[in-house]
């Protein structure tokens, strides 16, 4: 085990199929056209010294260290910005040249401070790699002329006007303008990797300095810390803080983010079992090479303090915590769900698998449920989010997951981002977006809000539908009415692909009149002509796709919606190439992984209905029990059996259903009428508060096993450090099972996975072997398709024909009126994650430290409300408080808020309303008013009481 | 604690609420196809204990639910008491 050492070839790989030829210093090398000399040198094993060069950004030619000679050409061009030709021939290494590079870095280091040994970059400094790649032994310049170096003059002690003092605003990194060389390559990895262009160059010449914004510090400009130019700069100049602290890495694993669904692989670089930094992976398919803030940087919460690390048990949820042994928290739990089973009845306990844990921890607790508690009262968290997704696509297409890779983006023409602020939510999948928009692709935005995704630098949406919150069917349905009625179709898909007879019935409907632009107008808020232009320029784009959040979900249409969604790839024959298709981002690190191991209560692994008897006895006669046929509870049907007294007791791992999920007085209640709730979490989260069982988990970082990602793909989580509190997760729930006298020997997660090869079809090849040789693999991954599959139905449809399904709009129930005039949306912001569980417990408050409510001038000059004020909002499920922040992202009458902090609560405000389908919560229309206030209410108040006194514990040794 | 004590009015509503949305979906769907439909998806998806609830609904006079719901109700699986009962194997 070593530091993973990656290759930089120095520019960028060329795509070209056509090969070229070329002589470097003797030898001949082929590469595709297109490729730099530089990288042509490096494939041939030849590293040519550069500095201003690396392989995630463009060749800039500025540091003319890595000059060459060319026969027949004059001069010494720089070989990061000469292309290949077929017969060059090219020499690295010559009398001339050695002479030149010598001089080059003469000047280089002339300017530059010569504290290496104390130095952080030291042993990874490419400055210092280059002085002695061209043996430079003396500089004859001497240091006491004009420098950056330090900040009084050498002679006398005169300031030095030149100097800039260490910039340490951001909390992750620093910037110490005094060893930067302006090679900008930290400019152009923000340009072009991350897409911000927070970065510049100002000044011209020797005065030329590395500048966020327009001469700010880090954290006071656009910068988003993704990190990219951290990870770009060739010196100690941009340098994690983490490195400063500990020194640098010796060891390092390859292992996949646990914060969305995006799925980045990353390199965790370690010193023993400390982890100094985390370096996007360049071979991981979903992030090829980049990041965000979480990622890279929001880590600290695996080493908080607050996290448990010995399990606990108490009576009533008015007791402190009592210490008790993992053995006596096994035999507890086993025994009290005996108990509740025995006396109410086989379907009075149920479990939650969690998005945040890996595939085979969340296959076993599905297990667990369905051999050992005997029933299928098991649910996930995407119930909350994308359960519309698994039933709509399911539906219409045959398989519940987008059809693409992310890597199809690269070949999109026209994208269509809908209910989604990937900007946000998935920042390595906007970034690749933007990279995609700034070479021309067009994009439409179908969001109430005007989110970064709409306009960012360089970046604009050809159209923004702004539609009025819980309008998607409309407005898609509207989008397909004008494809139809101008013809814009395409027949021959259609007549391939799909069934005719059914398209013919949709086409009759959606040509209906009342589908049209101008009469959706009326309610959806979308100007007429917009979305003409919008539907002509989605289908008549060579490459159409389409990318959807929680914000097409989350309604009480939300299946309907995507169904609309599949129907308008299906109409304009987008899918089953690369550079098109029906993209849900996922939410969670592993929802789309938690999904596809049967955690639904009505599906076995791999989709397969519980009804099946096929299905069933595959399982049955591995586990060698009788499963039940029936569908069990979903989370809202189990609370509302709880509150109803049949529901009795619930095994939760790694959820914060309390926080995250809607109507928090109803998600109480149902809590506080079970007689066991076993939480397993890092935290004592919110469901904590009424937990009778507190099982501590382990983090992304303690354990083995896989996470699946928005493309299906399959990645590897490997352990870099043994778990804090002493068991991996699988291991946790292995001990229930042990417990109820279940017969489970797993010691390696990689045997859960051989079990859900061998049951589950589209799972069939996968094994850790294979991840092993691939690096990662998209399902359906078997014998038709042995490396997975990156883009699918690309023979037709999993289900056959595709299928149009008529998607007519239902307005909610949830309405404005007198009371509640207003509609409040939800979403989230780039720097926190989710319930915030993990990223409140990192440096990541410094950008948000609170939730705040968007509200529109116009809304808030009505009623009083000034910037930054304390505003009470609520519905008709119940109030909280927050502050105020005035903007016209959102239209009048709509208000906007994130739900990352316990605080706020904003689920206390969102109602009991679902989509029809699946009951995944209409998080997104929410009918409110809101009004100035002073401060917290009193139910928030009360909350933060009951919250201080539910924490109390008691440790073992105090209690014995 | 049985069930039908908890049984109030307000399970009741919900369960109305959810049915007939089920059956908006399914309403501007060919009649029969809309039947079959609505009476698909409460067997797919809806466990035993919401199915007797909405029995309990259908057998009263089914008051507040639409009569497409109403219609497809005689194809919904009606569940078993000893189903809900019985203590794990």
């Amino acid at each position: 085990m070593g530091l993973i050492k990656e290759i930089d070839y120095g520019t960028p790989q060329a795509k070209s199929e056509k090969q070229v030829t070329l002589t470097i210093d003797g030898f001949a090398v082929t590469v595709p056209e297109g490729t730099s000399v530089m990288r042509a040198a490096m494939e041939a094993g030849i590293k040519v010294p550069k500095l201003c060069a690396t392989d995630m950004v463009d060749a800039f030619g500025s540091c003319r260290l890595c000059l060459i000679e060319i026969e027949g050409r004059n001069g010494t061009p720089s070989s990061c910005t000469t292309p290949v030709a077929e017969g060059l021939v090219v020499r690295t290494q010559t009398e001339r040249l050695k002479t030149l590079r010598k001089g080059v870095m003469e000047l280089y280091i002339s300017d530059h401070p010569l504290d290496c040994l104390t130095c952080a970059a030291n042993g990874d400094c490419e400055l210092q790699d280059m002085a002695g790649a061209v043996g430079l032994r003396d500089v004859r310049y001497g240091y006491e002329g004009d420098n950056h170096v330090s900040a009084k003059s050498r002679d006398g002690g005169n300031d030095n006007f030149r100097w800039m003092p260490k910039d340490e605003s951001n909390p992750y990194f620093t910037y110490d303008p005094s060893k930067c060389i302006v090679c900008s390559r930290c400019v152009r990895a923000c340009e072009e990797v991350q897409g911000t262009f927070a970065l510049t160059i100002e000044g011209r010449g020797f005065d030329s300095r590395v500048s966020p914004g327009m001469h700010e510090d880090f954290l006071s400009s656009d910068c988003v810390s993704c990190g990219a130019c951290v990870q770009a700069c060739p010196t100690a100049t941009l340098t994690e803080k983490s490195v400063i602290e500990i020194g640098q890495p010796e060891h390092s694993v390859v292992t996949t983010c646990a914060y969305c669904g995006v799925g980045c692989s990353f390199k965790a670089e370690m010193r023993g079992d400390e982890l100094v930094r985390m370096v996007p992976w360049k071979d991981g398919k979903a992030n090829r090479g980049h990041s965000c803030v979480k990622g890279r940087f929001a880590w600290g919460y695996a080493t908080h303090q607050d996290r448990i690390l010995n399990p606990m048990i108490r009576e009533k949820i008015s007791d402190p915590w009592r210490e008790v042994t993992w053995d006596e928290a096994f035999a507890h739990v086993a025994s009290e769900f005996k108990r509740i089973q025995s006396q109410y009845g086989r379907g009075s306990v149920g479990g939650i698998t969690s998005s945040r844990c890996t595939n085979e921890e969340t296959y076993l607790v599905q297990k667990l449920v369905r051999q050992g508690f005997g029933n299928n009262n098991v649910d996930t968290c995407a119930r909350v989010c994308h359960s519309p997704t698994g039933y709509g696509l399911g539906q219409t297409f045959g398989t519940s997951a987008g059809t693409q890779d992310f890597d199809s983006v690269e070949h999109t023409d026209v994208a269509i981002v809908i209910g989604a602020n990937p900007a946000a939510g998935h920042p390595v999948f906007a970034s690749r977006l933007k990279k995609r928009l700034r070479q021309g692709a067009k994009l439409i935005v179908i969001d109430p809000r005007r989110t970064e995704t709409v306009r960012a630098p360089h970046v604009e949406a050809a159209y923004h539908l702004a539609l009025q919150p819980g309008t998607n069917v409309a407005v898609i349905t509207s989008l397909a009415h004008v494809i139809v009625t101008e013809g814009l179709f395409d027949e021959a898909f259609i007549r391939e692909k799909c069934d005719w007879s059914e398209f013919e019935d949709y086409a009759q409907f959606v040509a209906d009149p009342s589908h049209s632009p101008e009469a959706t107008e009326a309610y959806t808020g979308v100007p007429a002509d917009a979305l003409r232009g919008a539907a002509r320029l989605y289908a008549r784009g060579v490459n159409g796709s389409i990318y959807y959040g929680l914000g097409v979900t989350e309604h009480s249409q939300g299946s309907t919606t995507v169904m609309a969604i599949a129907n308008l790839a299906m109409l304009t024959g987008n899918i089953g190439r690369p550079g098109v298709g029906v993209n849900p981002l996922r939410g969670q690190n592993n929802v789309q992984g938690s999904c596809d191991m049967g955690s639904f209560p009505h599906e076995l692994p791999g989709y397969r209905h519980i009804s099946g008897d096929a299905a069933r006895e595959t399982f049955e006669m591995l586990w060698g029990v009788k499963l039940d046929h029936e569908p069990g509870l979903r989370i809202p049907n189990m609370l509302d059996a709880a509150v109803q007294g049949s529901f009795k007791g619930i095994y939760i791992q790694g959820e914060d259903i309390l926080q995250s999920d809607p109507d928090t007085k109803h998600v109480s209640a149902g809590l506080a009428a079970m007689e066991c709730v076993v939480v397993q979490d890092l935290f004592l989260n919110e469901t904590a508060n009424y937990a009778h069982v507190f099982l501590p988990g382990s983090t992304f970082l303690e354990k083995d096993g896989t996470f699946t990602n928005a493309e299906r793909r399959i990645n590897r989580v490997r352990k870099v450090m043994a778990p804090r509190n002493g068991y991996a997760d699988w291991e946790v729930t292995q001990g229930i099972a042990q417990a109820m006298e279940i017969d489970w020997n797993y010691t390696h997660p990689s045997q859960i996975m051989d079990e859900i090869a061998a049951t589950t079809p589209s799972f069939a090849r996968v094994s850790y072997a294979l991840l092993e040789e691939l690096g990662s693999v998209q399902w359906p991954c078997n014998e038709q398709a042995p490396n997975g599959t990156p883009v699918m139905h690309v023979d037709g449809f999993v289900r056959g024909k595709g299928k149009f399904i008529r998607t007519e709009y239902i307005p909610t129930d949830e309405k404005t009126g007198p009371r509640f005039p207003l509609l409040l949306t939800t979403g989230r912001i780039l720097s926190q994650y989710n319930v915030g569980a993990q990223t409140r417990r990192t440096e990541n408050v410094v950008w948000h430290a609170e939730d705040v409510l968007e509200i529109h001038p116009h809304d808030a000059e009505q009623r009083g409300i000034r910037e930054g004020d304390w505003v009470r909002l609520a519905s008709r499920a119940g109030e909280t408080a927050l502050r105020a922040t005035i903007t016209d992202r959102v239209a009048p009458g709509v208000v906007y808020t994130t739900f990352h902090h316990p605080e706020t609560q904003a689920n206390v405000i969102t109602t009991d309303y679902s989509d029809w389908a699946t009951n995944c919560p209409e998080y997104k229309v929410t009918a409110v008013q809101v009004s100035p206030s002073n401060g917290p209410s009193d139910w928030q108040v009360e909350y933060d009481a009951l919250s201080r006194r539910s924490r109390r514990i008691v440790p073992r040794d105090a209690a014995e | 604690m049985s069930h039908e004590e908890a049984g109030a009015s307000s399970p009741h509503a919900k369960i109305v609420r959810m049915a007939n949305q089920i059956g908006a979906f399914f309403r501007s769907k060919p009649h029969d196809e809309g039947v079959a439909g609505v009476a698909e998806h409460i067997n797919k998806f809806w466990e035993p204990r919401m199915r007797r609830q909405l029995f309990e609904v259908v057998d009263s006079g089914g008051t507040g639910l639409a009569p497409l719901v109403l219609e497809a109700s005689s194809v919904i699986r009606r569940p078993t008491a000893e189903q809900e009962r019985t203590p794990p194997a």
